[in-house]
C-alpha cells in the first residue's frame, strides 16, 4: 500500500461571508518534495495556506494533514508544522535569539534545549553575529531568514512558507533560496506559495497554478510549460501606432499581445525573429529567452501574473 | 479504578497545558524585564505617593473614619485599585498590539499552543507581577503604621483575584475591537468611574442607592472590601463568600468571553 500523503485536500472549500476564497482544490504532496501554490495575490494561496497550517477550519470538503484531521487534531499537527507566515510576527521586543528561544518553548523544548536549538540555527541562516541584536534594525531579508529559523526550531517535517521572498532584493532572495533548498535536500517537504514564477521554478519540484479559487493547472515547472507553452518565446517591441499583430500572423505558433510588447511563442525563437524581419518589420527591441511559468499562467489566464 | 490509558491521555493533557501555559507566561516575562523599572515607577512607587499625599494629606483634615485613621482606611483600596489598573493597562494597548501590531498571538497559533493557554498564560503573568508588587506596598505602610491586622498576609491573595476578574473580561474586549480609540471610552467610561465610586476613597454608604448598585457589579469593588476587612481585621460588608462568588463571577464570565473574542479573531 502506498504511502498516504503528507498533505491531502478533496474539494476544498473555504468562504468568508459570501466571497468565496478557495472554491474546490483538490491537492496532494508527498513526503520530500517542494510542493508550490503559484498564482496573483487573491488567487486563494494564503487562505489555503492557513487552512494547511490548522489556523482556519474548511468551510466545506476534506483536508488531511499527516493522516490527521486539522480541526479535530490541530494541536497534534501543529506540533509537527514549521509555519513561515507572510505577515512578520517576530517579537519586536526581544532579541534575535530571544525570538527563538520564546518560540521553541511553545513547542515545549527544555530551556537548555530551546539555547541549544536556537544557537544552531542561527549559525543556518547566517545570523548568529546578531544573536544579541534587536529585530527591528534587521534588514528585510534578515528578518525573513529568521522567521525561517524560528519555523524551524520545532524540527518540524513539513515547512510552510507563505510568499517567503516577496519585498526582498535579489541577493537576499538568493540567499533564501539557498538555505531553503539546503532544508529539502534534508528531506523536509517545503510547502510555499508565491506569485514570482521565477522563485516557483527555482523551487518546486511540483506546482498547482491557481486563479480565481481554484487550481488551473498541475504539474512540474517543466511539464507545464512543455504543455501550455513553447520552448520558447520573442517578445518584440514596436514604436508606438504601429499595428503589428495582423502581419505577425503565422509566426511561431502563437502571439499575444500584451500592453507594452508583443510575445511571440515559437519552437526556434532565432528563426521566428528571422521571419519577421523577412516579412519587413522593424520592432523597435527584439528578446529571444526560454519559456517561463509566467508565459503559462499568461495562456491559462489571459493575465500576468504580477499586476 | 480509571484505565491507565486514560490516566495516562489525561497526564499527558495536563502536562502540555501547563507546559504551553508557562511558555506563554515567560514570554511576557521577557518582554517585561526590558520595562522593569519604567514600571517599578507605577507599580511601587505611585501607590505609596498616593498613600503620602491623600493618606496623610487629606487624612488631617477628615479625621478618623468607622474608628481607624484615613491612612488605614485607604490602604486597602490604593492596594486593590493598583492591582485593578495595572490589569487593565496590561490588558488594552498589550492585547490589541498582539494581534494588530506584532502579532503576536498569531505567532502563537502557529504552535500546539491553544487559545485558552494565551489567555491563561498572560493573566498569569499579571499574578506574577501583582503579587509581589502588593506584598512591597504592605511593608511600606506597615513603616506607616497603616495595617492594623495580620490577616493583611491574604491581601495578596485578593489582589491577584481582582486581576485575573478584571483582566479578562477587558481582554475580552480587547480582542472584540480594531481601532485604539475605544480604550479612551474603556478608560474614561469604565476605569475611572470604577475606580471613583469603588469605595477606595470613601465608603460607598455615602452613595446613593443607584450608584451603590453600579459598586457593587464591579469585581474591584468586592476587592477593596476584602482587602480591607483583612487589613483591619474587620468583617466585609457582605460574607466573604459573597464577594469570593461575585469575583469568581467575573473571572468564569471574562473568561469564556476572552476566549470566544480570542477564537474568532484568531481562526479566519
Amino acid at each position: 500500500m502506498a504511502e498516504e500523503p503528507l498533505i491531502r485536500a478533496r474539494g476544498l472549500v473555504k468562504r468568508f461571508g459570501g466571497f468565496t476564497a478557495v472554491d474546490g482544490i483538490d491537492v496532494a504532496v508527498e513526503r520530500g518534495e517542494a510542493f508550490g501554490f503559484l498564482g496573483p495575490n487573491g488567487a486563494g494561496k494564503s487562505s489555503t495556506m492557513r487552512m494547511i497550517s490548522c489556523v482556519s477550519a474548511p468551510t466545506a470538503g476534506e483536508l488531511r494533514i499527516l493522516g490527521m484531521d486539522p480541526v479535530r487534531d490541530g494541536v497534534a499537527i501543529r506540533a509537527r508544522l514549521g509555519v513561515c507566515p507572510q505577515l512578520g510576527n517576530l517579537d519586536t521586543d526581544l532579541s534575535v535569539f530571544e525570538n527563538l528561544t520564546t518560540y521553541a518553548r511553545y513547542f515545549g523544548l527544555s530551556r537548555a534545549e530551546a539555547r541549544r536549538r536556537a544557537g544552531e540555527l542561527l549559525e543556518f541562516v547566517q545570523l548568529a553575529d546578531r544573536a544579541k541584536g534587536k529585530v527591528e534594525p534587521l534588514s528585510g531579508g534578515m528578518k525573513q531568514r529568521l522567521l525561517i529559523a524560528r519555523a524551524m526550531v520545532n524540527d518540524p517535517e513539513i515547512m510552510l512558507l507563505d510568499e517567503p521572498t516577496t519585498g526582498l532584493d535579489p541577493q537576499a532572495r538568493h540567499l533564501l533560496w539557498e538555505r531553503l533548498y539546503q532544508l529539502k535536500q534534508r528531506g523536509v517537504t517545503l510547502v510555499l506559495t508565491t506569485h514570482y514564477m521565477d522563485e516557483a521554478e527555482q523551487l518546486c519540484d511540483r506546482l498547482v497554478v491557481m486563479d480565481g479559487g481554484r487550481i488551473v493547472a498541475e504539474g512540474s515547472p517543466r511539464e507545464l510549460i512543455g504543455r501550455y507553452s513553447t520552448p520558447e518565446v520573442v517578445e518584440l517591441r514596436f514604436p508606438a501606432g504601429l499595428d503589428a499583430v495582423g502581419k505577425l500572423e503565422g509566426v511561431g505558433e502563437r502571439v499575444d499581445a500584451l500592453p507594452d510588447r508583443l510575445l511571440v511563442y515559437a519552437r526556434d525563437g532565432d528563426a521566428a525573429v528571422a521571419e519577421v524581419h523577412r516579412r519587413g518589420l522593424e520592432p523597435s527591441s527584439v528578446l529571444v529567452r526560454r519559456s517561463t511559468l509566467e508565459d503559462v499562467f499568461l495562456h491559462l489566464t489571459g493575465r500576468t501574473l504580477v499586476e | 479504578m480509571a484505565h491507565p490509558a486514560v490516566t495516562s491521555a489525561v497526564t499527558s493533557v495536563v502536562t502540555s497545558t501547563v507546559s504551553s501555559t508557562v511558555a506563554v507566561l515567560e514570554r511576557h516575562l521577557t518582554l517585561y524585564r526590558r520595562l522593569f523599572w519604567a514600571s517599578a515607577f507605577s507599580s511601587f512607587l505611585l501607590p505609596v505617593l498616593f498613600l503620602v499625599s491623600i493618606g496623610l494629606g487629606v487624612g488631617g483634615y477628615v479625621g478618623d473614619l468607622d474608628g481607624v485613621t484615613y491612612l488605614q482606611w485607604i490602604v486597602p483600596g490604593v492596594m486593590a485599585s493598583t492591582a485593578f489598573q495595572m490589569a487593565v493597562g496590561e490588558t488594552t494597548y498589550p492585547v490589541l498590539g498582539d494581534f494588530k501590531w506584532t502579532r503576536g498571538y498569531h505567532a502563537m497559533r502557529a504552535t500546539p499552543v491553544r487559545i485558552g493557554e494565551i489567555i491563561a498564560g498572560q493573566v498569569l503573568f499579571m499574578v506574577v507581577r501583582v503579587l509581589p508588587q502588593t506584598v512591597v506596598f504592605l511593608l511600606v505602610v506597615l513603616l506607616f503604621g497603616g495595617l492594623r491586622s495580620w490577616w493583611a498576609v491574604v491581601t495578596p491573595v485578593v489582589c491577584a483575584a481582582v486581576v485575573v476578574a478584571s483582566a479578562l473580561p477587558v481582554m475580552g474586549f480587547a480582542s472584540r475591537i480594531d481601532n485604539d480609540g475605544y480604550f479612551a471610552l474603556l478608560f474614561r467610561f469604565v476605569m475611572i468611574p470604577m475606580t471613583l465610586f469603588s469605595g477606595v476613597f470613601f465608603p460607598v454608604a455615602q452613595l446613593p442607592v443607584a450608584a451603590q448598585w453600579l459598586a457593587w457589579a464591579s469585581p474591584l469593588w468586592h476587592g477593596v472590601e476584602l482587602c480591607r476587612a483583612a487589613t483591619l481585621g474587620v468583617w466585609p460588608p457582605w460574607p466573604v463568600w459573597a464577594h469570593v462568588l461575585c469575583l469568581l463571577g467575573w473571572a468564569v464570565a471574562g473568561g469564556w468571553f476572552a476566549w470566544r473574542g480570542f477564537t474568532r479573531r484568531l481562526a479566519v
